[in-house]
């Protein structure tokens, strides 16, 4: 077990300088830079601010300070739009807030779609099954940048019961709607993935086994069908929950949260080079780490599995 | 009165086929501490009669008729009828040992929790009783093993954990749906003979349902072949064996290899089972039988009794079968 994690963390550096190389090089081919305006810069003007951000270098010697920067002072480098900021800074400041917002999310979206997928299951067919399809239908194909404004609409607009945005620490008012606008997708998501492979878990054998005991239905379910039920599912949830805790660009627009969802568009239309690869970065360690995590958690579901 | 009154069983399944109909119209009883092998083909309707009588139908399933135990219906009952019989009263033994136990629980789990739940033991105790149960299964190292998985056991072995976890309640009637189908040869014959010591040391009535009838022979007193979810021949063993009164039974026997009889051809009977989606009118047998007339196809006789204890459903007398 401890070998396996040493050795999936091994091959994360790899993993990730290669994520950097690509990333940095896909950014540089694309014309245009962060300084480009509608009104060209004075040439002069643009030659010195060239060089303040390294710009003049030749693309390997950019790439290696950059790659130094982060391995020798865990530095991302300065932003080069934000004078006087940091890519680290930027960071710290927003993160903690997807996170937050994002981890909420995420237990909200795994309880309401697991509790809704074994129902849906265990009644398969009837009325409820119906009607948790439904939910999970309808929550899937309605985008959140249209769920967002309805949202607004409907709770600050007309009822006046909760703030129209802002982030205050994450007090819970101002969590209810980014947490349902960012949840309710991965939410039908789940519920539809713990249906189907409920479905199929409850004709297998060994639960017929169970019912043969003699069990109560509700412990044949919960001791006996969930735990193989959730195995698809945990696959989905490993890079749902790296998407959710990076936050959303539509979360982040509708309810000002100030989360890094926002910075990565922005830094991506201003080509703030620094921040949009801090930020690719941070999305790919943290995909790697919870892909370990999955596995991690799947040895210890199936029994099957050793490491 | 018989300890289990099977009355006009039918079992039918809704599909996209249209109804499949697995059992039709059988009627048997089984006396306390009786054995009784149930024998036919795949496709004869023989387990899903067994999962009837435990309420264990798939979905699309439907039974109609009555089964009563001890004198109380229990077909198609509510789970507070059906699940105190099962594992107190009758427990099974699945065909598949490799699927049929849980995969993600340790054995020791699975196997306490149905003393835990049916007697109120608390865990330890549970646990005792299993490591007992197991030892009488002749695992060896039973109290070093309790706590594996599953597949850290052999088929065989799986199979005895099977058969241990389902007479830890010490149930009145055991059904053991083939089970010695998916194991090896000699792992048959110890599993059999296992099962029929505990029978006769715990004296529970023993439902076997096989399609070896050589199984059958060393193990039953009381044999039902089934086709086509009809009962065709009923009759103590030894008769059924010396003189097969019906021409499926002759059929199985004649297809039976014989190790003394080297270079004949195996017989086989021709032709493959009936399509239960249309169950036949007449006969289920009709289109493969040599002895079949226009009769046979349009009605068949009921179950009558020919000699003591011993049953036939066949329009042909014995004497035109001979």
């Amino acid at each position: 077990m401890f070998s396996f994690v040493v050795k999936r963390l091994a091959v994360a550096v790899p993993t990730l300088l290669l994520l950097i190389v690509i990333s940095f090089l896909l950014m540089h081919a694309a014309p245009g830079g962060p300084f480009t305006q509608e009104r060209a810069l004075p040439p002069q003007v643009l030659a010195n601010l060239e060089a303040k951000y390294g710009l003049d270098q030749p693309l390997w010697r950019q790439l290696v300070t950059y790659v130094w920067g982060i391995v020798a002072h865990f530095d991302f480098g300065p932003s080069f739009i934000y004078k006087d900021r940091t890519v680290n800074e930027i960071i710290a400041q927003g993160f903690p807030v997807t996170l937050t917002y994002g981890s909420v999310s995420f237990v909200v979206a795994v309880i309401v779609g697991v509790t809704l997928g074994v129902a849906a299951a265990i009644r398969h067919n009837s009325w409820l099954d119906y009607l948790a399809v439904g939910i999970s239908i309808g929550a899937q194909v309605l985008p959140n940048f249209v769920m967002a404004p309805l949202l607004l609409l409907t709770f600050t607009w007309w009822l006046g019961w909760l703030p129209g945005g802002g982030w205050e620490d994450g007090q819970w008012q101002y969590m209810v709607m980014p947490v349902i606008a960012l949840s309710t997708s991965y939410m039908a998501s789940i519920a539809r993935l713990t249906r189907a492979s409920m479905l199929e878990v409850l004709t297998s054998n060994h639960i017929r086994t169970a019912r043969a005991k003699g069990l109560p239905e509700r412990h044949v379910i919960l001791r006996h069908a969930l735990k193989p039920a959730l195995l698809p599912v945990l696959s989905y949830l490993g890079p749902a929950f790296v998407a959710m805790i990076t936050g959303s660009v539509v979360v982040d627009f509708f309810f000002s949260t100030g989360g890094i969802g926002r910075a990565f568009v922005d830094s991506a239309l201003n080509r703030d080079y620094a921040v949009m690869l801090g930020i690719t970065i941070l999305v790919g360690a943290l995909t790697v780490l919870f892909n370990l995590v999955v596995d991690i958690l799947y040895g210890w579901i199936d029994p099957k599995i050793r490491y | 009165m018989a300890m289990l009154d099977i009355r006009n069983l039918s079992v039918r399944f809704d599909t996209p086929d249209g109804t499949v109909t697995a059992v039709n119209g059988v009627s048997l009883s089984l006396d306390r501490g009786e054995t009784l092998g149930i024998v036919g083909e795949s496709g004869s309707g023989k387990s899903q009669l067994a999962f009837a009588v435990m309420g264990l139908l798939a979905k699309n399933g439907r039974a109609t008729g009555s089964v009563a135990f001890d004198g109380r219906e229990i077909l198609n009952a509510p789970p507070a009828v059906i699940n105190p019989i099962r594992a107190q009263k009758i427990a099974m033994v699945f065909q598949d040992p490799m699927t049929s136990l849980n995969p993600y629980m340790r054995v020791s789990d699975q196997m306490a929790e149905v003393l835990v739940h049916h007697k109120g033991m608390s865990k330890a105790q549970a646990l005792a009783e299993c490591v007992r149960m197991l030892d009488a299964v002749k695992i060896p190292d039973a109290a070093g093993r309790v706590r594996l998985f599953p597949h850290e056991f052999s088929g065989g072995m799986r199979q005895r954990v099977m058969i241990a976890m389902s007479l830890l309640c010490r149930p009145e009637l055991l059904i053991a749906d083939e089970p010695t189908t998916a194991l090896d040869v000699t792992v048959q014959a110890q599993i059999m003979t296992l099962l029929g010591d505990l029978r006769r040391d715990l004296g529970m009535a023993t439902i076997l349902i096989t399609h070896d009838l050589g199984v059958v022979a060393g193990f039953c007193e009381r044999v039902i072949v089934l086709y086509g979810g009809q009962i065709m021949e009923q009759s103590p063993t030894d008769p059924l064996f010396a003189t097969p009164a019906h021409p499926y039974t002759r059929g199985l026997l004649g297809a039976i290899p014989r190790v003394d009889q080297e270079g004949e051809e195996l017989s086989a009977i021709p032709g493959s089972p009936p399509n239960m989606t249309r169950p036949p009118k007449g006969c289920p047998f009709a289109p493969r039988c040599a002895h079949a007339g226009e009769d046979c196809l349009d009605h068949l006789d009921p179950l009558t009794e020919f000699a003591p204890g011993r049953f036939r459903a066949c329009n042909r007398s014995l004497e035109e079968l001979a």
